[in-house]
């Protein structure tokens, strides 16, 4: 580990005046420590935002939900409100990590971490996203948990956070505070394909932190949930995974809301499935109708190929399993 | 071949000994505190914050309240194994992959590896060491005792500290959610099913 | 000698050793805290062949607390002679910075020590090393190999050719590494000319005739310590490069040094269970009496040693099979050398074979059970000889009625329960019984404790309890009164903790020990006019509770107290031994049938096993409460081989690609429900003088091809690879 000097901060403004002085944030530190170990990360200066005033969960007008950026994933999953208004974003973080590492771990972390590809957590290997233009290990090397949707020549690897999925998939806004003020950012335009500047991974300035995730609201009834496939019961990135949500009125769905994990370089929004599933009345048939599209403009590599069927299959299960026929 | 057993090399034992003696007197230091730094204790100079920028810090450790200088890069699973002396937490992997390095930090169950020692300003840290009342073990550990929750020991203490965390939590509503919750502590030896049936045995002592 | 009550042998004890490690005051090797001591790091090397033509060390040696860089421009000339007293392979093994030749991805090119850990690992990461690479062939796949051994009985070939039945399969196993919680790790000391060591081993001889062959100096002037072992399934077998690159940095910086592996470096530098294609034909009539085998198992060693596993021995004996053929090839490639891994060659063998058994019993239509039984063998085919136990049946026989067997459809996919797919699968278990040389030495104080030693380990089976058990018994002392101590090379000598040996070799060496010292009391007593028992034959007293007494007529006696009291003893000792025949007239195994439950999720393909039996024939058991964790825990090893683990190699530049816990997938608490071991009650003195026959390899064999059986009941899918994992499922 590189040596870094070390501040606290206990307010905003002084976050952000050393965030925009080349500090780097950190929060549960469950990700930055790991690779500053590896040193995949070299930061100079750390700047310790832990005691910001960043921890509470709120209700939004109508049924939305405000996530404070440092609340740590166990809080999140177990709050009250959170249970009650999105039983998806509950269960996406209690599939996530081990309780210890949730204990930890903050949401505004959780949707920050960094890929889970060897190749670029192996400093003697190349790698686009770690150090631009050495090429990708990873795409003709061993890639089954590897990408098959959103990938480009510079990188194909995942987004490991499973909560994210459930954000991405509820439409959420990631709230940011930085030298210029406040903005949001829509979350599917927040985390970044690779393309060619695999390097990129959030759409976030020098100096800006997160404060918020917000859920908008959605109508009620919602019933929603997360599923997670994975080789070992628990411990273990998503091989696939998928959130869903859904708003059935007089027997017929009015919302959808889904979206993949462990196929995309980013969190996969699956819009066309959304749309299969939109005005229709809940059926196995349906399930099944519309998870076929599911994997459309998948790319597999070499060892990920089988991730192309598993992922229908995943969303299959989830629609069934949350919208119920069974 | 001699008759008397081999001697005894000096152990960490005799290190904790020291550190007791040390906390218990107040040294020169004010009431109870203990500083750890530049030759402040241990038998040789070299320390946590010669080598890199370091900082002072104020923790408790197993109810001690303690001041250290560390090297910002010293985690807390370092802090306590090479300036500490507190080698019950162990080190798998360095990488919260096994859970071996579990410990209370302000009553919550974390990865020592993956925390920091300089974050832990004004911090409450509970470690295996601290987990028994004199003599009297932890209803845990008198629990994976009885049911021979573990074979080699190595992982034991973060499997006993994550069991504590399991335990103060309320996940021990069945076998399954135990399993569940206990997935943060991998145990090579295979010791699964005494783990949850000790934690059961602790959650019914409670 | 009258024999003695067996009190605390055979029941239920928890471990001696237990409240040391739940308090965390058990000290594994880098817990020692040794005055003085600096931090070693590695540099591992980020080719897997070639040379180095490089090394700009002075960043690292400009970081502040940095002591030493060494690497092979500036280490010393180690001796490196050969040493017989090792588990060391054929081949010319590694020697730490003697040269400039890279072997092998992540081999040890440079070590940085530092006052602190924190420097020494920024110093590691900052040593750039160059190199002139060369293409390494990391890959086992399609290679020819190297032919090691032959086996042939009958005629396979004929058999096969007229067989009414024919199976011809090909079978594929992922590399495995040992993964103990516990990275290796050293602390090494010099005073003067003398070196300690304290290492996590299984072997503590091993590594002090190791660590004197490095350096050439005399083998007493190595002392290696090693109380607790946090792990180990093998890989503490052998002496690996970082103990003698320890001890290489002490000697440099005149300072004690402690250097513990990286879970990273756990998959470079030290062994695993190396990768294997096995092709298996087998030939059978119509009633599933198997009439031939050919085997030809291939795994993959090292170009610079060649790693031998008994790879050949459940093929020749396990079934009642006339004309067998088997040719073992290795395939040397541009990695590091393998290491016996828990059931080495027997886990792997087995896979194979029992796969192969329920695709026959599948394809005759006959229980897979039965025809097991229909195989059993009368005698070892192999030698001729009788066993000396074989309860297979009545493994088999308890075993299906525990698990139900008989409710079971034989139909694969017949059984669902919602999502899941269940299947039932069954194997058999076995391995051998081995035995060495040991020595104990026991000794009685006057205040009627006795404290017993021996140079053995305990990597988690609980040898101290195990020990202490036998000694207690022998000496005729409650448990609490003993103390047994290992791990020590001032002790006498022991065999590695490894093939299962060490109950059998170092108890009995306990039990002569203890059986010596008893007699010794005994022939004071009753030789003593002032004792009760004076004049009384020896062989009709016993030791009970630490009094000495008539076999017939308790109340005659004295305690050891009284006795070493009245002669004015201070103690009293003994020294014993274990030194089996060399040849047996007996063919020695242990075995077990292993029943296993599973459910595969009908859509994705997960496969999680929901209940697990095993039953075992494996002689007497000492320590019955440990034998069940050390069961269960051969079954979550099993799971991991069957369903998880897999070490993978990026052919490309011989990387490994998961060399770390999140990747390389081992079992979790949630992967494990239901397991259950039921030890037949057993006593085999003709294997040793205690009657058992090791448990430790024995419980790991048979659990993979249970489940893949298993698997193939639920689904219909037969799987020949490990691990199965979903994409061959979907």
């Amino acid at each position: 580990m590189y040596p870094f000097s070390y501040t606290r901060v206990s307010d905003l403004r002084t976050a952000v005046q050393a965030g925009s002085d080349g500090g780097r944030y950190i929060a549960g530190g469950t990700t930055l420590v790991d690779l500053m170990r590896e040193t995949v990360e070299r930061p100079g200066k750390l700047v310790d935002i832990s005691a910001l005033p960043l921890r509470e969960v709120t209700a939004t007008k109508g049924g939305g939900l405000r996530i404070g950026a440092l609340m740590r994933m166990a809080e999140v999953a177990a709050h009250p409100t959170v249970r009650a208004l999105y039983a998806v974003i509950s269960q996406a973080l209690e599939l996530s990590a081990s309780a210890q590492l949730r204990n930890m771990a903050t949401i505004g972390g959780n949707i920050m971490q960094r890929t889970r590809c060897t190749y670029f957590r192996d400093v003697t290997a190349s790698c686009n996203r770690r150090e631009p233009g050495t090429g990708c290990a990873a795409r003709e090397g061993f890639n089954r948990t590897h990408a098959i949707l959103g990938t480009s020549e510079q990188c194909v690897a995942t987004h490991p956070s499973d909560v994210a999925v459930a954000f991405a998939a509820l439409e959420a806004t990631v709230h940011l505070l930085g030298p210029a003020g406040e903005r949001t950012v829509a979350f599917s335009d927040f985390l970044l394909r690779p393309d060619n500047t695999p390097q990129r991974e959030q759409s976030i300035r020098q100096g800006e932190l997160i404060t918020a995730v917000e859920v908008p609201a959605q109508p009620r009834p919602l019933r929603s949930g997360y599923v997670k496939v994975r080789d070992r019961q628990s411990y273990e990135f998503a091989l696939t995974s998928a959130a869903v949500a859904l708003h059935v009125r007089g027997g017929v769905i009015q919302v959808a809301k889904v979206a993949a994990g462990g196929v995309g370089t980013v969190p996969w929004k699956l819009s066309a499935v959304e749309q299969r599933l939109i005005g229709q009345r809940p059926s196995e048939a349906l399930w099944t109708q519309a998870a076929e599209v599911a994997a459309d403009g998948a790319q597999p590599l070499a060892h990920n190929n089988f991730k192309v069927e598993l992922l229908k299959r995943t969303v299959e299960r989830q629609l069934r399993v949350v919208g119920g026929t069974r | 071949m001699s008759t008397d057993p081999p001697a005894a090399e000096p152990s960490a034992l005799s290190r904790r000994t020291f550190v007791a003696t040390t906390v218990a007197v107040g040294g020169a230091v004010a009431a109870g505190d203990l500083v750890v730094g530049p030759s402040a204790f241990g038998a040789e100079p070299s320390t946590a914050a010669e080598t890199g920028p370091s900082t002072r810090v104020s923790l408790v450790v197993n109810g001690r309240r303690l001041t250290v200088v560390v090297d910002n890069r010293t985690s807390l699973l370092d802090l306590l194994r090479e300036h500490l002396g507190l080698t019950g937490s162990k080190k798998g992997c360095n990488a919260g992959a096994c859970g071996a390095c579990t410990v209370l930090v302000d009553g919550r169950r974390v990865n020592s590896c993956l925390t920091l020692a300089v974050r832990l300003e004004g911090a409450e840290v509970t470690t295996i060491e601290g987990l028994a009342k004199g003599e009297r073990l932890h209803p845990l550990q008198q629990a994976f005792i009885d049911q021979d929750a573990f074979q080699c020991g190595f992982c034991t203490p973060g499997q006993i500290m994550s069991g504590v965390g399991c335990l103060k939590e309320g996940r021990t509503g069945s076998a399954e959610e135990i399993r569940e919750w206990m997935s943060g502590n991998l145990c090579r030896c295979g010791c699964y099913v005494k783990i949850v049936r000790a934690v059961e045995q602790a959650a019914r002592w409670k | 000698m009258s024999p003695q009550p067996q009190k605390a042998v055979g029941s239920p004890l928890s471990r001696v050793d237990g409240r040391l490690k739940v308090t965390g005051k058990a000290a594994y090797a880098v817990d020692h805290d040794i005055p003085g001591a600096v931090h070693a790091v590695v540099v591992d090397s980020s080719i897997a062949l070639g040379r180095i033509t490089g090394i700009d060390t002075s960043a690292a040696e400009a970081c502040p607390g940095v002591l030493k860089v060494i690497t092979h421009r500036n280490a010393p000339r180690l001796v490196y002679r050969d040493n017989p007293v090792s588990n060391n392979p054929r081949g010319r093994r590694l020697r730490v910075f003697q040269d400039d030749q890279v072997l092998f991805f992540g081999q040890p090119v440079a070590a940085v020590v530092a006052t602190t850990l924190e420097a020494a690992q920024h110093a590691a990461s900052l040593v750039e090393v160059s190199y002139e690479a060369r293409q390494p062939t990391t890959d086992l796949a399609g290679r020819p190999g190297n032919p090691l051994l032959n086996y042939a009985r009958g005629d396979a070939e004929a058999a096969l050719a007229s067989a009414e039945v024919r199976l011809d399969r090909e079978f594929h196993l992922a590399r495995n590494h040992h993964n103990p919680i516990e990275p290796h790790a050293t602390i090494a000391r010099w005073d003067g000319d003398k070196l300690t060591l304290w290492d996590k081993t299984q072997y503590v001889i091993g590594t002090q005739n190791e660590a004197a062959a490095v350096f050439g100096i005399p083998v007493e002037n190595v002392r290696v310590i090693s109380p607790f072992v946090g792990g180990a399934f093998g890989t503490g077998l052998r002496t690996w490069p970082h103990v003698a690159i320890a001890a290489l940095a002490a000697r440099e910086v005149g300072r004690p040094v402690k250097l513990a592996l990286s879970r990273r470096q756990m998959y470079f530098t030290v062994g695993y269970r190396p990768r294997y294609e096995y092709k298996l034909r087998l030939g059978a009539d119509r009633q599933g009496r198997v009439t031939a085998m050919a085997h030809e198992p291939t795994y993959e060693t090292s170009n610079h040693e060649t790693f031998w596993e008994a790879t050949l021995f459940l093929g020749q004996m396990l079934y009642n099979v006339p004309n067998v053929s088997q040719t073992l090839r290795t395939v040397s490639l541009d990695v590091n050398t393998p290491l016996w891994m828990r059931g080495p060659g027997f886990s792997s063998t087995s896979f194979c074979i029992e796969v192969a058994m329920d695709e026959l019993a599948h394809e005759l239509g006959i229980d897979p059970v039965e025809l097991r039984l229909r195989n059993e063998p009368t005698r070892d085919l192999s030698t001729g000889q009788p066993f000396s136990t074989r309860r297979l049946r009545e493994c088999f026989r308890v075993g299906a009625r525990e698990f139900g067997w008989d409710r079971r459809n034989p139909k694969p996919r017949s059984t669902r329960d919602g999502d899941w797919l269940i299947g039932t699968g069954v194997a058999t278990g076995c391995y051998d019984t081995n035995r060495a040389r040991a020595e104990a030495h026991a000794r009685l104080d006057a205040n009627g404790t006795a404290v017993v030693q021996s140079a053995a380990s305990d990597a988690g089976p609980g040898t101290y309890t195990s020990m202490t058990q036998v000694a207690a018994d022998a000496l005729g002392l409650a448990v609490r009164e003993v103390e047994f101590r290992l791990g020590d090379t001032l002790m006498p000598p022991a065999p590695p903790q490894g093939a299962s040996q060490l109950m059998a070799s170092v108890g009995s060496a306990v039990q002569d020990t203890c059986d010596k010292l008893r007699q010794q009391a005994i022939s004071l007593a009753v030789g003593d006019r002032r004792s009760p028992l004076h004049g009384v034959n020896p062989d009709d007293v016993v030791v009970i509770g630490g009094r000495l007494q008539v076999k017939d007529q308790p109340a005659r006696g004295e305690t050891y107290r009284q006795l070493l009291a009245r002669n004015n003893l201070t103690h009293l000792e003994a020294n014993g031994l274990y030194n089996p025949e060399a040849e047996s007239p007996y063919s020695m195994y242990a075995y077990s049938a292993v029943f296993a439950e599973v459910g595969v999720d009908v859509n994705l393909g997960l496969v999680r096993v929901r209940r697990m039996l095993s039953v075992y024939d494996a002689g007497r058991i000492i320590s019955p409460k440990l034998a069940d964790s050390q069961a269960v825990g051969g079954m979550v090893g099993g799971i991991g081989m069957a369903l998880l683990e897999h070490t993978v190699t990026d052919h490309r530049d011989g990387r490994i690609v998961n060399a770390n816990l999140a990747d390389y997938l081992v079992p979790v608490n949630a992967d494990i429900r239901d397991l259950r071991a039921i030890y037949l009650d057993g006593d085999d003195r003709k294997a040793d003088p205690i009657g058992v026959k090791g448990l430790g390899e024995l419980v790991k064999v048979g659990v993979a091809p249970a489940i893949a059986n298993a698997v193939f009941h639920a689904t219909g899918r037969r799987v020949h690879e490990l691990p199965i994992t979903a994409e061959a499922l979907l």
